[in-house]
């Protein structure tokens, strides 16, 4: 299990003078789910290019599987699925052909390719779409058949960029689950692009924080709110029922409020925002956080406590990365 | 099948025989029987069981991809109507075609490709004028479909070399253009059979062969080029333009400019021999730079055994020959040029795509 799949050392790649992808350093081990998050023309697809082996790095190596991947690129590809940013299929040819063709491709012989796409058409749940023409695909069915092109060459490695990028909601959770699903159950390392960072942080063990082609974080997603939100770990969203018509008293209440909550031990900041307030505590508080407000003799309307999601980290990263500016 | 079921009523009435000689013979046939037995379930199998390489999966794919398009079929439904009609009108006036004296009076078969009453066009300049419609058709969305389809990233992280699909493509389309050819030159050799009753000779046999082959290495320039440019733009309407754009230049406006240029630079009427020769010689090697005009000239000399030269000729070259036709062989050394020209520009024009596709970084759409 502690086998490196994946080890990008010094990786940099250059478009004339823009450098894309700056001395990248980066592990993955096998059967972890690793997500790759950065904004769009981080530099992401580029590395990705570079670990299959469609772009030569300008310096630096990549190896995948224990391949280099700039010299040895086919058998690379043998070992590692891949799933393109918005995954096109032959629009004239059924799911099952389209999956069929990429089966021979990797060397199966017909009838091979026939039973195993089959199995997988049904795996991703696209029974019932198996004879359809694939140009007639919705575009989360035209995913699943993506995930089933990926796994058809029964991969070690699979690299999906931007899968959830156009899905409904419902569809995300599902394509999710199914990803999680099937490298639980063949033991696959997966690495996840994406920008979405809440929803790829529902799945992956591990996740890397790509900025202007420089990895500035790396690591769970617990560590990483530590690592960044050392001082304040605990933040408290309440809100107050404010019965007056007029904003400014309105503002008022929630001002004074807001001077009581400062006096609670443990509270370090109090934010308000839109009439709703957000409490910075060093420790979990709520409760006492509760018990001020209605004795203060104003209605609570909800408390939330709020757990670090990857968007706060990711803001925090680029509110940071501006400030250097 | 019909065949296996004769010879296994054959051994169960042999069965009834007692003859032991008939038994061992019997035997023998039921081997034979179980042998072919087993070679038609084998043959059954055997798309199963071996496995193609690559390469041969993508040519497969885009050969299929071709016949069921409705572009190629179009384009197939015009030729072979617009080729009917050319040799009707060649039938209708093949009798009238051939003169008394005429050097050419024994290669009447060739005639059905180059004789024309005016009305249509005869088979070969149809094939000079739809064959490159039909190689930019079959090329101009090679790579930038894929590219659009977002097809191309997936199929280049398969495990296949990168140029398997440019290959292939070009393959595929070679092999459709070939066939159709091959089948389109055959028909018009076979209705044309019926109709004169008079069988081709070998020499005329060869010589259409040559013709068909000429025809498909010209197409094949065209497919090259509609490549070419399915590479540089993005979009296949763009390509598709483009090499319209260039057909047309070639088949309609070069020759106006080229006429341009034969009126300003032309020597006074009374120049001598010299001038006027190599002023000619000037202006046929300027028409030489169009595919078109290599085609046409090597198509005459192989359909025409009586041109014995395609440049100006002085009466001291000709004086004293005797107006009979050239074997084959010495129409092949006149068109060798054209030939070359012809394999030169195809072969260029797939370098070049060949090499700006390698260099490709191949990004999703």
């Amino acid at each position: 299990m502690d086998r490196n799949i994946i080890e990008l050392v010094g990786l940099t790649k250059q478009y004339g003078s823009f450098t894309a992808v700056d001395q990248l350093n980066l592990t993955i081990k096998k059967g972890e789910i690793f997500g790759l998050l950065g904004p769009n023309g981080a530099g992401k697809s580029t590395t990705i290019l570079m670990m299959l082996g469609l772009t030569e790095p300008a310096s630096g190596s990549v190896r995948v599987c224990g391949i280099n991947s700039t010299t040895n690129p086919i058998e690379v590809k043998r070992r590692v699925g891949y799933l393109p940013e918005d995954v096109g299929f032959y629009d004239d040819l059924t799911g099952l052909e389209n999956l069929v063709f990429t089966a021979r491709l990797n060397n199966m012989s017909n009838k091979t390719a026939v039973e195993k796409s089959r199995k997988l058409m049904v795996r991703v749940g696209l029974t019932d779409a198996m004879n359809k023409k694939a140009g007639k695909y919705s575009r989360g069915m035209r995913q699943r058949l993506g995930l089933a092109d990926v796994l058809i060459k029964n991969p070690e490695v699979i690299i999906l960029d931007e899968p959830t990028l156009g899905i409904d909601p419902t569809g995300v959770k599902e394509f999710l689950e199914l990803i999680m699903k099937l490298s639980k159950e063949e033991g696959l390392t997966v690495l996840i692009s994406s920008h979405h960072l809440h929803q790829v942080q529902q799945i992956c063990d591990r996740v890397g924080l790509f900025i202007n082609g420089k990895l500035i974080a790396e690591g769970d997603i617990a560590t990483l709110s530590q690592k960044l939100f050392s001082n304040e770990p605990y933040m408290i969203e309440a809100g107050v029922i404010l019965s007056s018509k007029d904003e400014t008293d309105n503002s008022a209440t929630v001002t004074k409020v807001s001077d009581m909550l400062k006096d609670i031990s443990g509270v370090i900041n109090v934010r308000t925002e839109n009439n709703i307030l957000y409490i910075g505590c060093s420790r979990d508080v709520t409760p006492d956080i509760a018990r001020k407000i209605v004795e203060s003799g104003n209605g609570l309307n909800y408390l939330v406590k709020k757990e670090y999601g990857l968007d706060d980290i990711y803001n925090r990263y680029f509110e940071g990365g501006n400030n250097h500016e | 099948m019909i065949f296996i079921t004769v010879i296994l009523k054959e051994g169960i009435i042999m069965n009834d025989s007692l003859n032991e000689s008939i038994t061992r013979n019997k035997q023998k046939k039921r081997k034979f029987l179980n042998f072919s037995g087993r070679r038609k379930n084998s043959s059954l199998f055997t798309s199963d069981e071996d496995i193609l390489h690559p390469f041969w999966i993508i040519v497969s794919k885009e050969i299929s991809d071709h016949v069921k398009s409705w572009k190629f079929n179009i384009l197939f439904g015009i030729i072979v109507l617009t080729c009917l009609g050319s040799l009707y009108t060649a039938l209708t006036n093949i009798s009238s075609a051939i003169k008394p004296n005429d050097p050419e009076g024994a290669f009447i078969f060739l005639k059905l490709f180059t004789v024309s009453d005016g009305t249509l066009p005869s088979f070969i300049v149809f094939i000079s004028f739809l064959g490159p419609l039909l190689g930019i058709s079959l090329g101009f969305d090679a790579i930038n479909s894929e590219h659009n389809k977002g097809t191309l990233s997936r199929i280049m992280s398969q495990p296949i070399h990168r140029d398997y699909l440019i290959n292939a493509k070009f393959l595929a389309a070679l092999i459709v253009i070939s066939v159709m050819f091959f089948a389109l030159g055959f028909l018009v050799m076979g209705l044309g059979l019926i109709k004169i009753g008079i069988p081709p000779t070998a020499e005329e046999f060869m010589r259409i062969v040559f013709f068909i082959f000429l025809s498909i290495l010209y197409v094949a320039f065209w497919l090259n080029l509609s490549i070419l440019f399915s590479v540089q733009f993005r979009q296949a309407a763009t390509s598709a333009l483009a090499s319209i754009a260039v057909w047309l230049f070639f088949s309609i406006f070069y020759s106006m400019i080229v006429n341009l240029i034969a009126n300003a630079v032309a020597p006074p009427e009374f120049a001598p021999t010299h001038i006027i020769i190599s002023y000619q010689k000037f202006i046929l090697n300027l028409l030489r730079i169009v595919p078109s005009q290599l085609f046409d000239e090597a198509t005459t000399t192989l359909l025409m055994p009586s041109v014995r030269s395609l440049g100006p000729l002085t009466m001291e070259q000709v004086h004293g020959t005797i107006p009979s036709p050239i074997p084959l062989g010495q129409s092949l050394l006149i068109v060798w040029p054209q030939l070359t020209g012809l394999l030169a520009a195809t072969i260029l024009c797939f370098a070049i795509s060949y090499r700006s596709f390698m260099r490709r970084e191949i990004r999703s759409r």
